[in-house]
C-alpha cells in the first residue's frame, strides 16, 4: 500500500478489489431490463427444447401397439412363444409380440386407473381371475368361438378364462429321509422323519395343507376353513412344527435345500420336481393331497384386438399336439384333455394333469377363491405376525 | 458463470425431480388417507348415514336408499372397490356384497326385512356403523393398523394382541438393524478409509479397486452368493468341519447373523467412500504441528484428526442407514421370519395386493421416521459446528 496516497484514493482502490460482478450497480445497467432479456433467452433456449421433445412424444402415442400376450416369462414364456405365439403370428400373418407378468393385482389396477391396456391375452392366477372379470376387465368368453368346453379339465375353465397350464405344489423329499411311500401326515412328524421342513410363505396353501395334514378330506378343507375355529386349527398344526419349518418364496429355493439336505422334507412346484427328476436327482413325490393351481388365459376388455385374442384362444384349444409339446418341455401340465393323451406316458406321470390330479384340492374353485377374497388380507396380517413371534 | 444462470440450468432436474420423484411420494402418501370407493358408489347412502344415530338399525329409508345404489353398482360393475373397502374392516363383508348385490333388483319393501331374509349379518349393527366409517372420503383406519391400532366394534381403538402386532414391530426391527448394521459399517469403514487414505497413490488405487469391484457386482448377485456360502454344507461349515472346529454343520442361514453379514458386506463401500474422501481433504500438516507441539501419536489423532474427519462419519452414517432402511431382498433371502423388513410388508402390499391404502401408511411411517431421524441428525450436525465456531 502507497501511503503517499490520499484517504479518497484508498477508499476508491479498496471498493474497487471488492467489487461484486452481479450487482447491477456496479455494471452500469439498470436491473429491470438486465434480468428481462437473461429470462428471455433462456426461455427461448428452452422453448426450443420443450418443442423438440413433445414432438418426439406425439410420434409416440401415434402409434398403435401390436397384439400383445402377457405371461410368466423365462423358458415359460420362450416354450410358450416356440409352441403358440410365433406359429400363430405366422398363420394369421401378423406381429406377436409377448411380456412378462409377475403375478399380483397391481398392474391390472393400474391399468383401471389410467385407462391403458398394454396387453390383450394374459395368463392370470385364480385370484385375480376372479376379481377381473368381476370388475369388468376380463371379457365374459363366448365359448362357442373358442371350441368344446367340455374338451377341457373341468377345473381349467370359467367365465372369463381358458386354462393354459397346470401347476402343484406337491410333498417332495430324498432318499435320505425316506422311502417311497410318505404322506403327509410325515410331513408334520418330525419324530418319524427328523429334520426341516420346508413350505412355500403364503398362507394360501399353507392353511390348506396343514387341513389336510391334520386329516380333513380334501371336499371339506374350505368347509371347515371357513367355519369358526377353522383357522385357528390351521395355525395349532403349523405350531406342531414352527420350529423346524424354512419359508420359501422362488420355487428354486426348496429344490436347493433339498439337494444340499438342509430340509428333509419340503412343498415344492411339481414343475421343479419334475425337472430335478428328470436330471437323474434323486427326489421322491406324491400327488396325494397335492393343492392345484390352474393358470388361465383372459381376454382385456377394451384393447380393440378382442378378435385376434379369441383367434389365439381359439388356436390354443385346438392345437393339442403342441400343448403336448409344451407340457413334455416345461413340466407343467396342460389343461386340454386331448392334450393329455398325446403325452408320454413315463412323463405324464409327473404332471400335474389327468389321473394326478383328480383328488387335488383345486385353488381355482368357488369355494375358494370366495373364502381367500374374503379373508386374504386378514389372515395374512395373521401369518405375518405369527411367523415372527 | 453467474449464479442465476446455474439456477436455470438445474431447472430441468428440478422439474424432473417434482415430477417423477416428489409427486409419486405425495400421491402414496395421499391414498393413505384418501379412501372413497364406498363413498364414490354409495353416495346417498354414505349421507344419510352420516347422520345415522349409530345406535340401533338405520331406519327404512337408508335400507331403501342402500338397495337403489347396490342393485345400479352390481349393475355397473364398480361394487368390487367399495366391497372390498368394508371387507378391510370386517372379513366377508365382499361376498356378503357381492350375494345381496347378485338379487338386489328383486327385492321388494319393505327392504328392511328383505335384506335380514338375504342375510342375516344385515340385523347386525355392526356392519352398518363399518359402513357409516366408510362413508367419508378420508379415513383413518389405514394409519391406524400401520400402527398396529384395531378399531373394537364398538368403535373404540385398542392396541394389538401380541400375536396380532406386525407392523409398527416390524418397522422398530427395520430401525435397529439399520442401526446395528450402521454402527458395525462406520466401525469397519474407517479403518480401512484410514489405511487407503494413508497409503501411496498406487497402494490406495490398489486399494480402491478392491472396494469399487464388489461395489459394481449386483447386490441380488453378492447376496445368492452369501447363501452357498452360508448354507448347511456350504463352503463356510465345509471349512470348519475341515478343520475340526465344529462336529455338526451349524446353522448360519435364516438368521440374524447371516442378514447382518450380507447388509454390511454390501453396505460397506457406501461407509468407506465418504469417510475415505474427508480423511483426503485432511493436510497432514495438522499432524505434523501437533507433534512438534509434543502430543503423543496417540493424542493427536484422538483430538485433531478424529474431528475433523468426523462430517465424513457423519455423513456415511447416514447414507448406511437411510439406504439400510429400504432394504428388503438380503433379509427376504437370507433371513428368518423375525428378520424382515417393512420395505417388504410395502411391497407385498402395492405389488400383491394392490392395498395402496395400507403401502401409502406404511411409507408414510417410513418417511416420517426418516425425516425425524434425519433433522436430529443435522441438528446435531449443525450445533456442532455452531459450538466449533465454524
Amino acid at each position: 500500500m502507497n501511503p503517499n496516497v490520499s484517504s479518497r484514493d484508498k477508499r476508491k482502490f479498496v471498493r474497487s478489489t471488492k467489487i461484486n460482478p452481479t450487482d447491477p450497480k456496479q455494471r452500469g445497467m439498470p436491473l429491470k431490463k438486465k434480468r428481462g432479456i437473461k429470462v428471455y433467452r433462456i426461455l427461448r433456449k428452452y422453448a426450443v427444447y420443450a418443442a423438440i421433445i413433445s414432438t418426439l412424444g406425439c410420434v409416440n402415442v401415434a402409434h398403435a401397439r401390436d397384439f400383445t400376450i402377457a405371461s410368466w416369462g423365462g423358458t415359460f414364456s420362450d416354450s410358450q412363444r416356440k409352441n403358440f405365439f410365433t406359429p400363430f403370428g405366422q398363420e394369421k400373418g401378423m406381429k406377436v409380440l409377448d411380456d412378462t407378468y409377475s403375478g399380483g393385482w397391481a398392474l391390472f389396477e393400474a391399468m383401471l386407473k389410467t385407462n391403458t391396456r398394454p396387453w390383450d391375452v394374459v395368463e392370470v392366477e385364480s385370484s385375480e381371475l376372479a376379481r377381473g372379470c368381476e370388475e369388468g376387465l376380463f371379457v365374459k368368453l363366448d365359448w362357442s368361438r373358442i371350441g368344446d368346453r367340455s374338451s377341457f379339465m373341468p377345473q381349467a375353465t370359467s367365465e372369463c378364462g381358458v386354462g393354459a397350464a397346470t401347476s402343484a405344489e406337491v410333498l417332495a423329499w430324498t432318499s435320505k429321509a425316506g422311502g417311497p411311500n410318505l404322506t403327509l401326515k410325515d410331513f408334520f412328524d418330525t419324530t418319524k422323519i427328523p429334520g426341516k421342513r420346508g413350505m412355500r410363505n403364503d398362507p394360501k396353501g399353507g392353511l390348506e395343507l396343514a387341513l389336510m395334514g391334520d386329516g380333513v378330506d380334501p371336499g371339506d378343507v374350505y368347509k371347515v376353513l371357513g367355519s369358526p375355529g377353522g383357522v385357528d386349527r390351521a395355525f395349532a398344526k403349523l405350531d406342531t412344527i414352527k420350529k423346524d419349518l424354512q419359508w420359501w418364496e422362488a420355487g428354486a429355493q426348496p429344490m436347493e435345500w433339498l439337494e444340499s439336505g438342509d430340509v428333509a422334507m419340503s412343498i415344492v412346484y411339481s414343475g421343479r420336481a419334475h425337472a430335478a427328476k428328470t436330471q437323474g436327482r434323486d427326489l421322491n413325490m406324491t400327488w396325494q393331497h397335492s393343492f392345484l393351481f390352474v393358470d388361465q388365459w383372459v381376454i382385456v376388455d377394451g384393447t380393440g384386438n378382442t378378435d385376434s385374442a379369441y383367434d389365439f384362444l381359439r388356436y390354443f384349444a385346438t392345437h393339442a399336439k403342441a400343448q403336448a409339446d409344451f407340457a413334455n418341455e416345461v413340466g407343467y401340465g396342460v389343461p386340454s384333455l386331448e392334450a393329455a393323451k398325446n403325452i408320454d406316458p413315463k412323463v405324464l406321470a409327473d404332471l400335474p394333469a389327468g389321473d394326478n390330479v383328480k383328488d387335488s384340492l383345486d385353488s381355482g374353485s368357488t369355494e375358494a377363491v370366495t373364502f381367500w377374497l374374503d379373508n386374504y388380507d386378514d389372515i395374512m396380517a395373521r401369518w405375518t405376525a405369527w411367523k415372527a413371534n | 458463470m453467474t449464479g442465476r444462470r446455474l439456477e436455470y440450468l438445474a431447472a430441468p432436474l428440478v422439474l424432473f425431480n417434482l415430477v417423477c420423484f416428489v409427486v409419486p411420494i405425495l400421491s402414496i402418501i395421499f391414498f393413505a388417507a384418501h379412501s372413497p370407493e364406498f363413498v364414490d358408489v354409495f353416495p346417498d347412502t354414505s349421507r344419510k348415514l352420516n347422520s345415522w344415530d349409530q345406535q340401533t338399525l338405520p331406519s327404512e329409508d337408508v335400507f331403501l336408499t342402500f338397495v337403489q345404489e347396490l342393485d345400479k353398482a352390481a349393475q355397473d360393475r364398480t361394487l368390487p372397490d367399495a366391497a372390498r373397502r368394508l371387507n378391510y374392516e370386517i372379513s366377508g363383508y365382499k361376498s356378503l356384497l357381492s350375494k345381496t348385490g347378485r338379487v338386489a333388483q328383486d327385492l321388494r319393501p319393505p327392504y328392511r326385512e328383505a335384506m335380514i331374509g338375504i342375510d342375516q349379518r344385515w340385523a347386525d349393527v355392526n356392519y352398518w356403523k363399518v359402513a357409516a366409517s366408510a362413508s367419508h372420503r378420508y379415513t383413518t383406519l389405514f394409519l391406524l393398523t400401520a400402527l398396529d391400532f384395531k378399531k373394537n366394534a364398538d368403535g373404540s381403538i385398542a392396541y394389538a394382541r401380541q400375536d396380532e402386532r406386525v407392523y409398527l414391530a416390524t418397522l422398530l426391527r427395520t430401525f435397529w438393524m439399520a442401526f446395528v448394521v450402521t454402527a458395525i459399517c462406520v466401525s469397519l469403514a474407517y479403518p480401512i478409509a484410514f489405511l487407503m487414505a494413508g497409503a501411496s497413490p498406487i497402494m490406495a488405487r490398489v486399494l480402491l479397486a478392491l472396494v469399487m469391484i464388489p461395489f459394481w457386482m449386483s447386490l441380488l448377485v453378492r447376496t445368492a452368493a452369501w447363501m452357498v456360502l452360508l448354507q448347511k454344507d456350504g463352503l463356510v461349515n465345509q471349512l470348519l468341519s475341515g478343520l475340526g472346529v465344529i462336529e455338526q454343520p451349524i446353522q448360519l442361514i435364516f438368521n440374524r447373523t447371516a442378514v447382518y453379514l450380507a447388509l454390511v458386506h454390501i453396505m460397506l463401500p457406501f461407509a468407506i467412500l465418504p469417510i475415505f474422501s474427508a480423511m483426503r481433504s485432511i493436510s497432514t500438516d495438522y499432524l505434523r504441528a501437533a507433534a512438534s507441539l509434543g502430543a503423543r501419536p496417540t493424542r493427536a489423532f484422538v483430538e485433531i484428526y478424529m474431528p475433523q474427519t468426523l462430517p465424513g462419519v457423519a455423513a456415511a452414517a447416514l447414507l448406511v442407514f437411510i439406504l439400510t432402511i429400504g432394504f428388503y431382498i438380503t433379509p427376504a433371502l437370507l433371513g428368518g421370519p423375525k428378520d424382515q423388513m417393512i420395505s417388504y410388508i410395502i411391497a407385498q402390499f402395492a405389488g400383491q395386493n394392490a392395498n395402496w391404502g395400507m403401502a401409502g401408511a406404511l411409507a408414510l411411517l417410513l418417511i416420517v421416521s426418516v425425516a425425524v431421524i434425519t433433522s436430529m441428525a443435522s441438528a446435531l450436525r449443525m450445533s456442532r459446528s455452531k459450538r466449533a465456531g465454524r
